[in-house]
């Protein structure tokens, strides 16, 4: 399905040319990062007027210039989310496989130095959960697993994507990163999209919160969109943890720079973009810079009007007041009535989660608060996998 | 004035097809399908959930309007061809609007796959509907292989911004012996009308109703406007010149 084939084998050090990883380190920032400090009110007027917005542009408008212009912003934000999307929001729901973990991580609950009741389901209990959330209405489920290739390894994330394909129209997948080949097999079996959070672009904050474990290969994690995208899956999702670098603007700005990329270089591939704030977790990480309410929506609104075509997710991370008022900016995404540990939907709080939520009203008092605002939630958006025979996701017969 | 579009045989009197994304309910969905007076209304099979408890066919009153469904969100025409055959297993009309837009951000249609496709469910007895670029050429090979209408964009999907393609559409409607459905981007029902006025069987709106203060109140608006547009077009349009025509003859002294 590619032009442009990625070759990669093992773990290897660098990224591969031809790949949206390769092109994101050849972009420059430092023009846009500057603008983000130093924009002018004049710089803001030229922004908003523009009708296609560059990173410079996205870099002033995340300005402190840009900061007292947060209500035009929000306007501008807004009126370009109607006409791209619609009046509608897609609901998801993440389903926890395993909370094992070999890497430490700073800021994660799951980080294998934290001594956590720790549980990894079996593909029948993964199915019982997508049961659960099946009658809660979710039709998009996203499998979520902390990394431990022997527990939570190839074949049995791709035994449960095997298990839940059948009934479950969108399956995707945020776990380790994979080689091509395995994200190959994951999607003949029946997965979507991949999730992948390079947590921070900043190379030092990488290195200093990542201490131990695969996932301190900053470069083979760069690429794994890459990897997917190859393999066929049919969505990306990037993000990075908002309180990690100090500097929030570059790791937004990084963030934005690395869709473009991917929008050009796998323009099949929908991207969309999350940016949760850390939450309190097992651990006690305490974020280096928290993002104040106006900072966050000053950033929804930025990337909006920057990346018009980017979908946007916001997370149960985020509190239902937050979140009632925020959608409206330019999220397509949200998730409802997120249990974060292994097992929660079947057996709330059997397991460690891996963070705090902060909304906890169920996907029906969700969907119902979407509908109030005069959205419509929708449960179900897809046309499945990228396989021969993805019937499940077209539930025409019941 | 009886004045009914033929599609494949069947009749409409509206001349108003409707798209069913970005609506914020069901309820203004279907508010906005009366208020229209459209009889021609297309869903996305990916949006289609009949196991759901609310499924947004249940806003559709299948003895008033004819459920066109899409593949929006196929890649090739493989997957174009599969979608229409599950609609047709489960039961649904055969009448297939044709999308096939591997590019998710301006969904822009690739001809390539779309004739490929058209080719494939036309043999296989479906009545096909292909939203196209706005390209001659193309629609005419679209006729040939059997397709019921054809459909150009006036401008990308959502864009809102008129009839961009207008040149060429003209060529289209000019040419083609199969009615020509202007399908996208129209924002006001000025644009619906304008293209009407050109010659066009019938305009689909999506964005401009779904995304309005109030979609009823769009849905009669864009109703209004395209059968002004169709009688304009009917009762013949003066043409545009850049010279003055004076209303009394210049010549009118020179009596032999």
């Amino acid at each position: 399905m590619t032009a442009t084939p990625v070759a990669l084998e093992s773990r290897p050090e660098g990224v591969p040319q031809q790949s949206a990883a390769a092109d994101l380190l050849a972009t420059g920032l430092a023009a846009a990062l500057a603008s983000a400090t130093t924009a002018t009110d004049a710089d803001v007027d030229r922004a908003l007027r523009a009708t296609r917005r560059s990173l410079l542009d996205l870099g002033i408008l995340l300005s402190p210039a840009a900061a007292p212009r947060l209500e035009e912003m929000a306007a501008l934000a807004h009126t370009a989310s109607v006409r791209r999307f619609g009046r509608v929001v897609r609901l998801f729901a993440p389903l926890y496989l395993s909370n094992e973990c070999v890497s430490t991580c700073t800021y994660c609950g799951f980080s294998s130095e934290n001594d956590i009741a720790r549980r990894t389901l079996s593909p029948g209990e993964v199915a019982a959960e997508a049961r659960v959330l099946r009658e809660r209405g979710f039709r998009h489920l996203l499998l979520v697993a902390g990394e431990h290739a022997r527990v939570v390894s190839k074949d049995y994330l791709v035994d449960c994507v095997a298990a839940l394909a059948p009934d479950v129209p969108s399956i995707s997948l945020e776990t380790q990163v994979w080689d091509t080949a395995t994200y190959r097999r994951l999607v003949d079996a029946g997965c979507e999209g991949l999730v992948v959070y390079q947590e921070t672009y900043d190379r030092d904050t990488y290195a200093a919160v990542h201490l131990k474990g695969k996932k301190r290969n900053y470069e083979w994690r760069l690429a794994a969109p890459d990897r997917a995208a190859e393999a066929g899956m049919r969505s990306l999702s990037l993000g990075a943890l908002l309180g990690l670098h100090p500097e929030w603007r570059a790791d937004v700005l990084a963030l934005a720079a690395h869709a473009q990329a991917l929008l050009r270089r796998w323009w099949r591939c929908e991207v969309a973009v999350s940016l949760p704030r850390l939450r309190p977790a097992a651990g006690g990480y305490q974020p280096a810079r928290p993002v104040s309410d106006r900072e966050y929506v000053q950033i929804l609104c930025a990337l909006r009007l920057a990346l018009p075509d980017v979908g946007i997710n916001l997370s149960t991370r985020e509190s239902p007041a937050f979140r009632d008022a925020a959608f409206k900016l330019g999220v397509t995404q949200m998730s409802a009535g997120s249990h974060t540990e292994p097992g929660g939907y079947v057996e709330p709080g059997g397991a460690e989660p891996q963070f705090e939520v902060s909304d906890t009203r169920s996907p029906a008092a969700v969907a119902e608060a979407v509908r109030a605002a005069g959205y419509e939630p929708v449960w179900k958006d897809t046309i499945g996998a990228r396989v021969k025979d993805a019937s499940s996701a077209v539930q025409l017969r019941p | 004035m009886h004045d009914p579009l033929v599609i494949a045989g069947r009749e409409f009197n509206s001349r108003l097809f409707l798209g069913t994304g970005k609506f914020p309910s069901n309820a203004s969905l279907e508010a906005a399908m009366v208020a229209s007076g459209t009889e021609m209304v297309t869903v996305a099979l990916r949006r289609i959930d009949v196991t759901a408890e609310e499924d947004i066919l249940d806003a559709l009153d299948p003895g008033r309007v004819l459920l066109l469904t899409n593949t929006s969100g196929a890649d090739d025409a493989e997957e174009a061809v599969r979608l229409a055959r599950l609609a047709r297993s489960g039961g649904y009309p055969t009448w297939i609007k044709l999308e096939i837009t591997p590019e998710p951000r301006y969904l822009l249609p690739d001809g390539v796959e779309t004739l490929k496709a058209a080719e494939i469910l036309c043999r296989e007895g479906f009545t096909v509907l292909p939203y196209v670029n706005a390209d001659p050429v193309l629609c005419k090979r679209l006729e040939e292989v059997g397709c019921a209408t054809v459909m150009p964009l006036g401008s990308w999907i959502g864009s809102n911004q008129g009839l961009k393609t207008k040149g060429a559409i003209e060529i289209i409607i000019e040419q083609s012996l199969v009615p020509v459905v202007v399908d996208a981007g129209i924002g006001a029902p000025s644009q619906a009308a304008e293209a009407m006025e050109m010659g066009a069987g019938a305009v689909l709106v999506n964005t401009a109703i779904g995304t309005a203060g109030d979609p009823a109140a769009m849905g009669a608006a864009f109703r209004k406007a395209v059968e002004a547009g169709r009688e304009a077009f009917l009762a013949g349009l003066p043409a545009v010149g850049r010279a003055a025509a004076a209303s009394s003859p210049l010549t009118g002294f020179l009596t032999s």
